[in-house]
């Protein structure tokens, strides 16, 4: 069924269409829209699940992390502060290896106070052990919480689907909304080996000394690595079944092309109209989507960027003092590959909500374009002096 | 992964299950080892009012029957002293473990 | 792809409208993106809404700036702020106005002006009160009357997914308006 539907409400569906049993959250802009439809959903028999309010992101997290350890398919959903303020507990969630599916509407971090997208406040998370998908449409979204479900089941580390705030998260938009119990037959119950059950007693989480801690950090990116393969292969499966199929990078026009650019979540989507336009002028160039930022696509990156002559990054966040984070990801990605290294362009645009027009990204190209190397590490673009 | 019911040994990252979690019941875990000071109930003295059978953090002291002493298991017993220090007629001796 | 501009002020249902136009045209077939203006929205200051349809998938997510077509839910903003910002050359105007389009003479040179009396049709119709008749609803009738993206059917259902209170009501003003939307003779 197609249904015009905010990017926050298309979380929420994806949140009933994969029968979440859990749902403990703190309200913030711009992901309120998401819990509120949820708590709605649950209050009128929609949704078998127990909505749990609770009074900080802190417990919100801490309470799906008791939900999903005692076996339950257990959800919640921040923003921006609210994640900052979950930190500890992502890092409980990853490490206790939770299967937890989390939304995150992008949203720039204050001061000064804010409530616009930018990607610093995910990345700030990148090290946790969660996985991340950057979405660039709604329908994407409700797609990528049923396949976080079924990829984090699998390797048993949790998913973090974030969409960029108001561009999405308060645009509405034609969503196909898939039959439920088609979505059974995709994600079945889950079933874990190891859950906190009475007839079964176990200490979880307990002092683990030196002689063992290094095991689980080499289990968990053991997961990671085994995380690329299911993400591609479910998304095959999801793209049989449902028609639409995702895996951890999307190329566009890239066949033929010269110049590679690089962007993620709206702004990918956006570039696409960018690259029509180019290539309309005879320019060979292509685009290359980042959908899953963790695990990072190392090979698939290499195997696209390999013998192009440029590379251009935009990067909707900073690692201050250092550079934009997806152009040191994929910088530091290519290194180790053999063959030639193009020139790559970092550019930052786009943050705190500012508006990341067609015109904008067709700067970026055309700079890119015209110059042999980059001036330095950071370009910033349509920062005022 | 049903719990062993025995000591676990492990090797190393594949015999390990993915979650931090006990592969065993931690009634294998004696904790004993770690005690210094021992406790010891002076059985004639004691009025028998469970005081310091709430009162252990480690739940090491069995409580048997209402008429009987209880029974501090020494398998877990830490020797933190709680219990000494609560006894109302302090019947309860921390001695110096012999080993 | 066409790109709507609909103005208003905060309180009198721009957004709504904008995503029961969304609806209406997705039932239509098209392709279709609704959204506010980013941030906060204050009753009574002037306040946009913003529509993309297509018959292609849309991509790009970037704010309207030059839209097609504008809409103007209170002509009382005609006054406070310049509705043709931005406008291409050749778009309509559609103005919730008791006033005749050629009327419009600081408009008709370079744009094609549609009027409709949504404010008439919603007090008629028992749509707010008199002092703040609710016309969001109204003007969609004109609006797919006059830039054709959806069918009367396709919008009674939009209209009945995002305004379900006194849907009924709402329909009718709808198709009122449909009927009594005026155009500038050089259209
Ligand atoms: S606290 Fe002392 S008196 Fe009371 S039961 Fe224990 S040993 Fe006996
Ligand atoms: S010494 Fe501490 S651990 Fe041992 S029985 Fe007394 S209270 Fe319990």
């Amino acid at each position: 069924m197609k249904k015009v539907i905010l990017g926050d409400h298309a979380v929420s569906y994806g949140a009933l269409l994969s029968r979440v049993q859990t749902i403990a959250a703190y309200p913030i802009t711009p992901q309120t829209l998401i819990v509120e439809r949820l708590s709605e959903m649950t209050a009128n028999g929609e949704l078998d699940a127990i909505f749990t309010k609770v009074e900080s992101e802190h417990s919100a997290m801490a309470s799906t992390v008791g939900s999903s350890a005692a076996g339950a398919r257990a959800f919640t959903a921040t923003s921006a502060q609210g994640l900052a303020l979950m930190h500890e507990m992502l890092h409980w969630a990853a490490g206790a290896r939770l299967p937890i599916v989390m939304a995150n509407v992008n949203r720039a971090m204050a001061p000064g106070w804010t409530i616009w997208t930018d990607q610093n406040d995910s990345l700030s998370a990148r090290d946790v052990g969660w996985m991340q998908v950057y979405c660039q449409n709604n329908q994407e979204v409700l797609d990528s919480i049923i396949l976080g479900y079924k990829v984090s089941e699998q390797v048993d580390l949790p998913t973090m689907v974030i969409l960029d705030a108001f561009v999405l998260s308060h645009t509405a938009e034609g969503v196909d909304i898939p039959d439920i119990k088609k979505v059974d037959e995709f994600l079945p119950p889950y079933k874990p080996e190891i859950k906190m059950d009475i007839n079964d007693p176990r200490s979880f989480g307990a002092l683990t000394s030196p002689d063992v801690y290094m095991e689980f950090r080499y289990k968990m990116q053991q997961a990671m690595d085994k995380a690329k393969k299911v993400i591609v292969e479910e998304g095959k499966k999801f793209g049989e079944m449902f028609g639409r199929e995702y895996g951890l990078i999307e190329e566009y026009k890239t066949e033929d092309a010269d110049t590679i650019l690089i962007a993620s979540a709206t702004v990918a989507s956006t570039a696409r109209a960018v690259i029509d336009e180019l290539r309309e002028k005879g320019e060979k160039v292509g685009l290359v989507r980042i959908r899953v930022f963790r695990p990072f696509p190392t090979e698939e990156i290499i195997k696209v960027l390999e013998g192009r002559k440029k590379v251009v990054v935009i990067d909707r966040n900073i690692s201050f003092g250092k550079t934009g984070i997806f152009f040191d990801e994929v910088k530091g990605a290519f290194y180790n590959s053999k063959g030639n290294k193009p020139p790559m362009f970092g550019y930052i645009a786009g943050l705190g909500g500012r508006d990341v027009t067609p015109k904008v990204i067709r700067e970026i190209v055309e700079d890119a374009l015209n110059k042999d190397k980059p001036e330095s590490e950071i370009i910033w673009k349509g920062v005022k002096l | 992964m049903k719990h062993s019911d025995k000591d676990v040994k492990i090797k190393g990252a594949s015999d390990m299950p993915e979650m931090p979690a006990s592969l065993g019941s931690m009634a294998h875990n004696k904790t004993a080892s770690w005690r210094n000071l021992k406790p010891v109930i002076d059985e004639s003295k004691c009025i028998k009012c469970f005081i310091c059978w709430k009162f252990c953090p480690d739940a090491a002291i069995d409580f048997i029957d209402e008429n009987t002493s209880p029974k501090i298991n020494y398998d877990y017993c830490k020797g933190c002293g709680i219990c000494a220090h609560e006894c109302p007629v302090k019947c309860i001796d921390m001695v110096e473990e012999e080993r | 792809m066409i790109e709507i501009l609909i103005h208003g002020r905060g309180g009198q249902g721009s957004v709504k409208a904008s995503l029961a136009l969304a609806s209406a045209a997705s039932k239509a077939g098209k392709y279709v993106q609704s959204f506010p203006e980013f941030g906060v929205e204050r009753r009574g200051a002037p306040v946009k809404a913003f529509n993309r349809i297509s018959d292609e998938p849309i991509v790009v997510r970037s704010k309207i700036y030059n839209p097609d077509h504008v809409v103007v839910l209170d002509p009382t903003l005609l006054h406070a702020i310049d509705i043709t910002e931005g406008l291409k050359e050749g778009g309509w105007i559609i103005i919730n106005t008791e006033k005749s389009p050629d009327s419009f003479t600081e408009y008709t040179k370079k744009f094609k002006v549609a009027t409709v009396n949504a404010t008439r049709i919603a007090v008629e119709n028992h749509l707010g009160s008199k002092a703040a008749p609710i016309v969001n609803t109204a003007i969609l009738g004109a609006i797919i009357r006059v830039l054709k993206v959806a069918g009367k059917k396709d919008l009674e259902e939009g209209i009945k997914e995002f305004v379900p209170v006194k849907a009924e009501a709402n329909i009718k003003a709808a198709y009122e308006a449909f009927d009594q939307v005026k155009f500038s003779k050089e259209a």
